[in-house]
């Protein structure tokens, strides 16, 4: 029998929401790792009962938890992330000075699609890290940290974080707040700046080649040319691995916003929560709303039913948005209110699967048959 | 203020007694207060949290940072109602301190600073 089972990371836990394939009724379990930050769960995607945790609080630090059992009972893995090579340099602080590096906490965690024990961690400040043997030892691809214009990567808001990972064998992408988006084609060793077309009036060179607020990145694995990134504002699409990007905001009520998802069996089809501005985090007119283009982006229609219609004022994450594989696409999305929304039928409608949870940071699915 | 003259080691498997915050115990798997076992010619901070972490490898990274060895900002580490958090690791502890810490009659604490506003 398939079985749903959606993996949110909240401000005070991680919480684990199961149904059947029909994901009208749910069951939640949790809090795992109760008062601790979970910016991040992400299952195995060559097996699905591990799943790996980004655990941390200002007071303890970093760790990650590793369960082999589809989250019902978790160790402790490694948290020994450190900046490779001895002096790690430094990057532009929000005074203009220069910073060392300075480990701070995972975002993200990103499995191999073919090794349970490989995965991928993406840190603040920014770094990326590979582990081989199930999370317990780390190493940093230094690859990324030493590309030239590391030393003018500068934290936006919310801290110099690396926050997305995209694997495609031997190529990867990866998105920095506030520097923009990277790609190897070498699986990791060598990297190169792919902002071409962005335009951010947040920065001094509006069309400068790092230093891009980028919010999250998605593609969908049968068209891995074709990225799709909610940038600090606008919504933008690439269709040469990221050598160029094109603004697809289109019709959007307003083209801030924190995640992006991909339809699991359109390409085309993409999904953004639209927030009212970057100094007012929460849904315009206090109206929360999914939008969804079925054209790739610039088309977009308003999706609500089932929604708040009134005095709704959450905020949605970057990694707070996930799709499941079921033959009627499912989509979540967990809110700093504590909802976690799903929606069985592509979009068009949506109820809550749970309503009370600590703010939710992230969200992912898995199908299990 | 740590107070001149040696301070009391702690002999051959000597046990002290550390009171962990309620996160820490979780992690480590335990509850109530832990005893690790020290010898050490001189009793110092550090003396006590390297066997806090040699007892308890999951607790690494989470009292000090694992690449400076400092103290993590939001730890303190009290004893006999003094706060030891600011004191040099490798300082001897005060001889009142130390002697009340290997003759287990107070613990060392480890304590999560306040939060609040």
């Amino acid at each position: 029998m398939t079985q749903v089972r959606v993996l949110a990371g909240t401000r005070k836990g991680a919480f684990v929401l199961t149904s059947d394939g029909k994901r009208d009724k749910w069951s939640v379990s949790g809090p795992h790792f109760g008062g601790w930050e979970v910016y991040h769960m992400k299952g195995s995607p060559a097996d699905p009962d591990r799943v790996y945790a980004s655990q941390n609080t200002g007071w303890f630090g970093q760790l990650i938890q590793r369960s082999d059992d589809g989250g019902a009972t978790w160790q402790p893995a490694g948290n020994d992330f450190g900046y490779a090579g001895g002096d790690p340099g430094t990057h532009l602080w929000y005074d203009g000075t220069q910073r060392p590096w300075e480990f701070k906490r995972i975002w993200h965690l990103e499995p191999s699609p073919d090794d349970p024990d490989t995965v991928y961690a993406g840190g603040e400040d920014a770094a990326l890290y590979k582990s081989a043997d199930g999370g317990l030892t780390w190493t940093e691809l230094t690859g990324l940290r030493v590309q030239p214009s590391a030393p003018g990567w500068q934290p936006g808001a919310g801290g110099l974080c690396l926050h997305t990972i995209i694997l495609q064998k031997s190529r990867m992408f990866v998105a920095i707040s506030a520097a923009g988006t990277f790609r190897s084609d070498d699986s990791g060793e060598t990297w190169r700046p792919v902002n071409r077309g962005l335009h951010s009036e947040g920065i001094p060179d509006e069309d400068a080649e790092v230093g891009h607020c980028v919010h999250h990145v998605e593609a969908h694995p049968s068209r891995p040319d074709t990225l799709y990134m909610q940038k600090h504002w606008d919504v933008m699409r690439s269709d040469d691995g990221g050598l160029s990007w094109t603004e697809v905001s289109g019709n959007l009520p307003t083209d801030f916003g924190f995640p992006i998802g991909v339809h699991a069996h359109e390409p085309d089809t993409i999904y953004v929560v639209p927030i009212t501005s970057d100094s007012l985090h929460y849904p315009p007119d206090g109206r929360l709303r999914v939008w969804r283009s079925r054209s790739g982006g610039n088309e977009w229609e308003e999706l609500s039913a089932g929604l708040p219609e009134r005095d709704c004022y959450v905020n949605v994450y970057r990694d707070a948005m996930a799709v499941d594989t079921l033959d009627s696409c499912g989509v979540y999305f967990g809110t700093t209110g504590g909802q976690v929304y799903a929606s069985a039928d592509s979009g068009d409608s949506w109820a809550p699967i749970v309503r009370d949870l600590p703010a939710v940071l992230s969200v992912e699915v898995q199908v299990l048959s | 203020m740590t107070s001149p003259g040696a301070s009391p080691g702690a002999a051959l498997g000597t046990q002290v007694r550390v009171v962990l915050p309620a996160h820490l115990r979780n992690l480590a798997g335990v509850h109530g207060e832990v005893l690790v076992c020290l010898s050490v010619p001189v009793l110092t901070q550090r003396a006590v949290l390297d066997a806090v972490e040699s007892r308890y490898p999951v607790l690494g990274g989470t009292i000090r940072d694992r690449r400076t060895g400092k103290r993590r900002a939001f730890i303190r580490f009290f004893a006999c109602e003094q706060d030891l958090s600011n004191e040099p690791p490798d300082a001897p502890l005060p001889d009142a301190v130390a002697a009340a810490i290997v003759a287990g009659t107070e613990p060392f604490l480890v304590v999560g600073a306040m939060a609040g506003g």
